[in-house]
């Protein structure tokens, strides 16, 4: 299962609404360290997909969500859990690293 | 066994590849999970390497070194070397998916990571208006007043590069003169939207959760001051990946791994280090390359005489 795109009008409920917690991964094209780190995420997702939802924001199709949550550089992952970010990373890291980042989220 | 294992994937590693698998060692490259390529991949235009008299892209470049060093049999594995055993017979590497390899000689390419301000806020403003890579960010910065901080040949380029973002872009530097090539030091100079704030160290960061600005201290007067951003770039040099193997190498007064005069061979037989983790001086794509083929000639030498 790989991560699936949200928009703006799908944020709501795919993300604020959702009862797990929400991985959002902001990202853009040009950005090479994002496209390395989309695969990663994507296994992640497959993973553990009982346990958290990983999704992706693209910044260039989405700038509002950029803006409101103050997103300046990307990859930029940040965990919703109950409607508010709970935890953030920035920078593409190796998956190991990500994976001991989500564990509260993944127990 | 492999006969050689190259650990990192810019410049020297891969020439240090190319030369090693034309030797018909067989290299194994562990080039990294997220960075492979190294820092070259955070740059735009190369314009000062040999052969290409038009200039390329960053990746672009080292997309070529991976296409020569693969066509002459080099393994480019995707992954993170978390462990090393050097002084073991055979070498071990270990990675972070929990393969294990073994292998005769290793070839250590990490080269350097870019250096923090070291101040108390600088990681949770990273990602909200402080960064490390223009090429990465400057996106984000359309019409906004953002600093450089620093002198080098990188702060002109990230200055440079950001003006086609910014408004304005300030080149924050500790000292009245640069370090910067002279060619980047009047490009930089010359652009409309760059000023320079000489004699300036940032002190503080500003804002939360999102920069706004930073406190400065001159470094001759030491007067403080403040300063509005919207974002601020640092790059102030970088610091040599040891971390892997420090504890089992002899490392230089300045943290590098320590070699034996010109060649690569470092405290442990076998084990060869190349590239920006023993140069302290030049850093340069085409010194790291040069550096690279010397650890392949100095690997194949201990391999065919041990």
């Amino acid at each position: 299962m790989s991560a699936k795109s949200v928009t703006t009008a799908t944020f709501q409920a795919d993300v604020l609404d959702n009862p797990k917690p929400v991985m959002v991964d902001f990202w853009a094209e040009w950005c090479g360290p994002c496209r390395m780190v989309s695969p990663i995420l994507d296994e992640i997702a497959a993973e553990y997909s009982d346990k958290i939802d990983i999704v992706k924001v693209n910044v260039d199709e989405e700038p509002e969500l950029a803006m409101k949550y103050g997103v300046t550089g990307i990859p930029m992952m940040a965990v919703f859990q109950g409607g508010s970010i709970a935890k953030q990373m920035v920078g593409a890291r190796p998956k190991v690293a990500i994976v001991e980042d989500l564990a509260s989220f993944l127990a | 066994m492999h006969d050689v294992i190259i650990i990192g994937s810019g410049p020297a590693g891969y020439t240090a590849a190319i030369y090693a698998a034309r030797a018909g060692l067989k290299p194994l490259m562990i080039a990294s999970s997220v960075e492979p390529g190294g820092e070259l991949m955070k740059t735009t235009d190369v314009e000062n390497y040999p052969g290409f008299p038009d200039g390329l892209l960053g990746p672009d470049l080292m997309a070529k070194f991976q296409e020569q060093a693969e066509r002459f049999g080099t393994e480019v594995m995707l992954q993170d070397v978390v462990e090393v055993d050097l002084k073991a017979n055979p070498k071990i590497v270990k990675c972070g998916n929990g393969d294990v390899f073994e292998a005769k000689a290793i070839i250590l390419a990490t080269g350097a990571a870019y250096r923090e301000l070291g101040l108390p806020n600088e990681k949770a403003l990273s990602g909200h208006g402080v960064s490390w890579c223009a090429t990465c960010d400057g996106f984000f910065f359309r019409e906004k007043t953002i600093a450089v901080v620093g002198g080098g040949d990188s702060a002109m380029e990230e200055a440079l590069f950001l003006t086609r973002f910014a408004s304005k872009v300030y080149v924050i530097h500790r000292r009245d003169t640069l370090k910067a090539s002279k060619i980047m030091q009047d490009r930089a100079k010359d652009n409309p939207k760059i000023e320079f704030i000489w004699n300036k160290g940032v002190e503080e960061l500003l804002g939360d959760p999102k920069l706004t600005g930073v406190k400065l201290k001159d470094t001759v007067t030491g007067e403080i001051s403040q300063m509005d951003l919207d974002g601020l770039f640092i790059a102030i040099g970088n610091d040599p990946r040891v971390w892997l193997v420090e504890n089992q190498l002899e490392l230089t007064e300045e943290k590098f791994i320590k070699v034996d005069g010109r060649s690569s061979k470092t405290t442990i037989e076998g084990v060869f280090a190349c590239g920006d983790v023993i140069d302290p001086t030049y850093r340069q794509a085409i010194t790291a390359a040069g550096s690279g083929c010397v650890a392949a000639l100095d690997a194949e030498h201990y391999i065919s005489t041990h």
